[in-house]
């Protein structure tokens, strides 16, 4: 099993709560794992990203090369774009269709949408509204992690396990409210990739 | 025994120095080594034992602290970014004169691609400096294991060794293998030597000698270490000596399968055997490491066979920068076109319809404030000057700020303030956090308080370290009675709430000590909205 994912968001985001859960699922499943984080300055508000590796054999590098991505899961549309490169011919692109917009030369909607549709394998839509729909505006980062299960090679169950795993010490309210998120999330997918 | 954990590079060396028998660990904030500390603070283990981990106020304060740690017998770790270096270089350079008692372990967080760093810095070169031993892990588990290693080779070998990390080994979290238990910690005993701890001409020229005859013993721990490791190939046109990160690098770009005999070297001093035996079996050699061209440098003119020496400076491998699969597997093709098994991923093109997103200051910053009125308060003046410092304020220089004109190094906005001013610039600004100015912003003050220059120093103190995400500030209640104790004239010693609502207060009040002819301090304080939002939460 090998899945490369590049993550990827704006600063504050939470992009890095769904690496935190892959993680815990890819240790408890004795996977090998590397995952490189972006601190410091660019967290205030810039671009983010992840580079996150699962594999059952051991893991050289931290970094995944261009063209090795087997996805590419973003919080925001054009986010996703900018790590287009590292997209494998075959990849998906999972991302949120609702922009984040803290700059005044943010592009036209339009242009990114057309981009994205350049690509065959694109799951796109409003996570923040499904979110909001479902739980609530802080669990968007749950239904991208709902959105991008089953274009990982890891049994869902062990997904949800670490979901709960993490939320646990916050309280049944909120372990529910995110596997609503993420159940929600990985139906909409799945019906938009026609799985 | 031992068992599994998913930790971050940083995290798994500050584990391995715990479950080693640390007594002590030292630091002060700087991406990408900010977690070492972190974590001690936060480990059941530290806290149980209560081993030290308050946060210093300077990378120097910190190795000075370690070092005293060290004499008393007792295993200490100080932990900074690579230009923290520059800060404790003077202890530094110095602890290999006085060697080291208990096991010392000097952990510098390199930057390439400078991602949070003015700089590019590669801390080998103060190791070599210095005559002291260096390791440079590969892996998350070279990581912890090294701490291990480090404390004995430390105490075997009696001097500190420089512990050498990289952003994306820092910054990046795998699987590691760790022990159960604990060792216990030393118990305090006195150095075997207590004359080479006093560094007078007498007792130095003696140590210098005898440190330059330990380069041997250094060089041969080198040869025998574990992480030092010489891999047989088929093709022998090319050597391959890979560093550190950089060794994952090359494994990925040949799919673990590398066609040349390969030397990972991980342990400083260079062991130059293998180095002679890889050298004497192939045709020319490649050096791949992350950083400067350290090791390239020291192999270049080794040799007088006329075999040639690729790597960083003859344009093969990218002089700036951090590496990555890709990059390494370009100077491979540089070199030899039809190399064997190197990767080239189809790629999709760039999207050009994506533009750059830079960090901005938060929402809710009072930092943002600062500048609001200062911006506003200097339109009154002809040809002023900002000299900036390092923090979450440096972003003052982007849109829509635009407000400082430097930012160098930590605590030279009011040294260079200073320096203006004596120049003949007004007005002088100076610029600085809280955190920045007790690490080295009070020094500056003095100098410009004994000679009453005409500069004003505004502090903007957010009571934290804000820019690595909130660690304690030492100054935090102290910033105003450090300046009159200084010094400072009291009534030019003024303090305002960074507010929007004191947007016009604080224009005033920039004006008016910018007229004043002499030294004003203004403290303008206001609390990190993140630190302030992590206690809301908290509190609830």
């Amino acid at each position: 099993m090998k899945s490369d994912i590049v993550l990827a968001g704006v600063g504050g985001q939470g992009i890095l709560t769904i690496a935190t859960i892959l993680g815990g699922a890819a240790l408890a499943d004795n996977l090998f794992l590397k995952q490189a984080e972006v601190h410091g300055m660019s967290q205030r508000g810039g671009d983010v990203q992840s580079n996150l590796r699962l594999s059952s054999d051991p893991i050289f590098s931290d970094l995944i090369p261009l063209g090795g991505a087997d996805l590419i899961v973003s919080l925001e549309p054009m986010e996703a774009l900018r790590y287009i490169q590292f997209l494998s011919a075959e990849g998906w692109i999972v991302t949120n269709s609702a922009p984040f917009v803290n700059i005044d030369n943010y592009p036209e909607m339009e242009s990114i949408q057309q981009e994205l549709a350049k690509h065959p394998n694109v799951v796109s839509f409003d996570m923040d509204e499904l979110a909001k729909e479902v739980a609530s505006a802080r669990s968007s980062n749950l239904v991208l992690l709902g959105a991008a299960s089953p274009f990982i090679d890891m049994s869902v169950d062990k997904i949800e396990a670490a979901v709960r795993n993490l939320f646990a010490p916050k309280g049944e309210k909120i372990v529910d409210a995110n596997i609503a998120a993420f159940r929600a999330g990985r139906q909409r997918a799945l019906q938009i990739a026609g799985r | 025994m031992k068992h599994s954990q998913l930790l971050l590079g940083d995290e798994a060396l500050a584990l391995g120095a715990i479950y080693a028998g640390l007594s002590g660990a030292y630091a002060y904030p700087g991406t990408p080594s900010t977690e070492i500390l972190e974590f001690v603070q936060k480990n059941q283990v530290a806290r149980e034992r209560n081993l030290h981990s308050h946060w210093s106020s300077n990378e120097k304060t910190a190795l000075e602290q370690a070092l005293g740690m060290s004499f008393c017998g007792k295993r200490s770790i100080v932990s900074m970014k690579h230009v923290g270096m520059n800060v404790a270089a003077d202890p530094f350079v110095n602890s290999a004169m006085t060697g080291a008692n208990g096991g010392m372990l000097v952990i510098a967080a390199d930057d390439p691609s400078m991602h949070s760093s003015q700089n590019e810095q590669d801390s080998r070169f103060y190791a070599d400096f210095a005559m002291i031993p260096a390791l440079e892990p590969s892996s998350q588990q070279e990581a912890y294991d090294m701490a291990k290693y480090g404390f004995e080779l430390s105490e075997n070998l009696g001097i500190p060794v420089l512990t050498r990390l990289v952003t994306r080994l820092s910054h990046s979290r795998a699987v590691v293998n760790v022990e159960d238990t604990p060792a216990p910690e030393n118990s305090l005993h006195y150095p075997a030597n207590p004359k080479q701890w006093v560094l007078m001409p007498a007792m130095s020229k003696v140590r210098n000698r005898a440190l330059i005859a330990d380069q041997q013993r250094f060089e041969k721990a080198s040869e025998e270490s574990p992480f030092n490791t010489y891999f047989e190939g088929r093709d022998h046109r090319l050597g391959v000596v890979a560093s550190g990160i950089a060794y994952n690098y090359l494994m990925e770009c040949f799919q673990g399968k590398c066609p040349f005999p390969l030397l990972k070297i991980s342990q400083y001093p260079l062991p130059y055997k293998s180095l002679k035996r890889l050298f004497d079996s192939c045709d020319a050699l490649i050096v791949v490491e992350e950083g400067q061209p350290f090791i390239e440098q020291k192999l270049i003119g080794l040799d007088r066979s006329g075999k040639k020496i690729y790597g960083k400076f003859s344009g093969h491998v990218v002089r700036d920068g951090e590496l990555n699969p890709d990059l390494v597997a370009e100077a491979f093709r540089k070199l030899m076109p039809s190399v064997d098994g190197a990767i080239n991923y189809p790629r999709h093109e760039a999207a050009n319809t994506v533009v750059a997103r830079p960090p901005m200051l938060c929402q809710g910053c009072g930092h943002r404030d600062v500048y609001g009125a200062l911006n506003d308060a200097l339109k009154k003046f002809e040809s002023p000057k900002v000299f900036g410092d390092i923090g979450c304020y440096t972003l003052g220089f982007l849109k829509p700020f635009n407000a400082i004109d430097t930012c160098v190094d930590m605590g030279a906005s009011i040294t260079m303030a200073k320096g203006a001013a004596d120049a003949g610039q007004f007005p002088s600004i100076a610029i600085i956090g809280d955190s920045t100015f007790t690490h080295s912003g009070m020094t500056g003050l003095l100098d410009a308080i004994n000679e009453n220059s005409n500069i004003v120093v505004i502090i903007s103190d957010n009571l934290t370290t804000g820019m690595t995400g909130g660690q304690d500030s030492q100054g935090t209640g102290k910033i105003e009675d450090i300046c009159r104790g200084l010094g400072a004239d009291p009534a030019h010693v003024r303090t305002i709430d960074s507010l929007p609502k004191n947007h016009d207060i604080m224009v005033d009040l920039f004006c008016e000590e910018i007229n004043y002819p002499g030294l004003s301090v203004i403290v303008s304080r206001r609390e990190c909205i993140q630190t302030a939002r992590r206690h809301a939460s908290k509190k609830q």
